[in-house]
């Protein structure tokens, strides 16, 4: 039979499907033991978000009997929403949602894909990475998580300090250990080192058998995460990221409650979508108004569901636990 | 000359790069949650068969390569250049010593190869995966040992050795894999 015939059949077998269902149901159970709800928000939304390096994908809603389009954006993550349920009150809440991104395909990548994502009010970033913890053992059997800072892992293995050296030196840390870099590759800091991320340090802890937390990121790469001052008083971002076996699988932050500073890092985000010629997105004022009338202190963590399950499956591309490829 | 964006890249797809025809083996998104998309591509070069990796930043454009695989039917050498034909249309292709060197000791005259190439120009001749070419030079045949025990060098009629079972004699015709360049078994006919 060939390829084309066969397209309708699952990219995931049914055995393996079924072990999904199981996952999910496990999460559910984890949550409800720990007294976090589970919400549902819009997927479509007339805002979006405006990280330069994001696309959402766009659709147009036309009342009926009428020509007039409105453009409504298909939600990358479900945070915005749920942080406006924070704003009134919500306490501890979850959502396992569906979640797009346009253009991402490849072994680890699918242009739509199920985000995991819970928000504590009454955890510190910490408490929360030991939540991250008990969720990956008692779920998903994976073993304890080491920690190391963002500045730390990249001193450990390139010998570098990410907050005191120049861009330059970053550049040719990259030029040094990447082979197939073009000598014209252009990119900024951030770029140069999430590609040093991406090909020397993720390779080498795939090697750890290990879950590995890193935090402290770069100020300049703070997302929607509380800046703090670290104990050698460099500027960093009070946020994590959750790798295992190399794969990037979870964000997370001390969430940023000044309005004001959000505003003026969506306003600067799409400044730089302008610089690429992408096209500008329409600011969530639904969200930067809950956050005026107060978002309680609170940290958050976005987790890729299906990564997770690639992973605890032993799988080897994502697609293998979907049940289906768009 | 045609161009194609890296969110066309797959396997087996012909680009130029620094002037060489290439294609590539494998091609990978690198795209932290929020972050930058590289592709990272592994790719062979056409004209030397090295294996080589490269990254270029997600939307940029590369110029394809006029690459196709045809098969040609092996005429002759004059020692110079390889000569192949079309079977169809008779037209007449010639392949330097580069592009035959990997399956050199399996050219065999009429037979049908696979012929890889750029812009008219053979870029490479592989092999079948299997052909039958008769020994030429061999230590004389041992009747009655049948159990393969290692075997012995045979000489074949295109110049290659391989190791056949004893009982094998002159004049006889093997079935060879060109891919493990091994014995498989008596050919019924040339």
């Amino acid at each position: 039979m060939s390829a084309i015939e066969n397209n309708w059949q699952p990219t995931a077998e049914i055995d393996t499907l079924k072990k999904r269902a199981q996952y999910l149901a496990d999460v559910r159970l984890f949550f409800a033991e720990r007294d976090v709800w589970e919400v549902e928000t819009p997927i479509l939304s007339q805002a979006a978000p405006t990280a330069p390096y994001l696309d959402s994908f766009s659709t147009d809603y036309i009342p009926i009997g009428t020509q007039t389009k409105q453009t409504h954006y298909l939600q990358t993550s479900p945070e915005f929403a749920m942080k406006r349920l924070l704003a009134v009150g919500s306490g501890s809440i979850y959502q396992i949602a569906r979640v797009f991104r346009n253009g991402e395909q490849g072994k680890l990548h699918s242009p739509e894909f199920t985000m995991l994502e819970w928000y504590r009010p009454e955890l510190s970033l910490n408490q929360l990475i030991d939540e991250v913890n008990s969720l990956l053992q008692q779920v998903f059997g994976f073993k304890p998580v080491c920690r190391l800072s963002y500045r730390g892992i990249f001193e450990f293995y390139l010998k570098l300090n990410v907050f005191s050296c120049s861009d330059e030196a970053i550049k040719h840390c990259a030029q040094q250990h990447i082979t197939g870099l073009p000598e014209d590759l252009e990119t900024d800091r951030d770029g140069w080192l999430e590609i040093l991320m991406s090909y020397i340090i993720e390779p080498r802890l795939a090697a750890m058998n290990l879950p590995l937390f890193i935090y402290d990121f770069p100020a300049s790469q703070a997302q929607l995460a509380k800046i703090k001052t670290d104990c050698d008083g460099y500027q960093v971002a009070d946020r994590f990221e959750l790798y295992i076996n190399g794969v990037e699988l979870a964000n997370g932050y001390s969430e940023l409650q000044d309005a004001n500073e959000l505003r003026q890092r969506f306003e600067h985000d799409n400044q730089q979508r302008t610089k690429q010629n992408k096209p500008i997105m329409p600011l969530d004022e639904n969200l930067l108004a809950a956050m005026k009338h107060g978002l309680p202190e609170c940290s958050g963590v976005a987790l890729g569901l299906d990564r997770l399950i690639m992973l605890a499956l032993d799988k080897q591309a994502i697609n293998q636990v979907q049940s289906f490829n768009c | 000359m045609a161009s194609v964006s890296t969110n066309q890249f797959k396997g087996g797809l012909k680009f130029m790069l620094d002037g060489d025809p290439c294609s590539i083996i494998e091609n990978e998104l690198v795209k932290p949650g929020k972050g930058q998309a590289f592709n990272r591509v592994k790719f062979r070069n056409l004209k030397t068969g090295r294996v080589n990796e490269r990254t270029f930043k997600s939307g940029d454009s590369v110029e394809s390569a006029d690459v196709m695989e045809v098969e040609l039917e092996y005429s002759y050498t004059d020692g110079e250049f390889w000569y192949f034909m079309d079977p169809e249309t008779f037209e007449q292709h010639t392949a330097d010593a580069n592009a035959v060197e990997d399956c050199l000791k399996w050219l065999k005259e009429q037979y049908v190869y696979t012929v890889t190439q750029w812009n008219g120009t053979p870029l490479l001749v592989t092999a079948p995966n299997f052909v039958n070419l008769a020994v030429t030079d061999t230590d004389p045949g041992l009747k009655g040992d049948t159990a393969g025990t290692g075997g012995k060098p045979a000489t074949l009629e295109t110049g290659a050795v391989v190791r056949v079972p004893l009982f094998m004699s002159i004049g006889e015709v093997l079935k060879i894999d060109t891919r493990s360049g091994e014995y498989v078994e008596r050919a019924k006919d040339a």
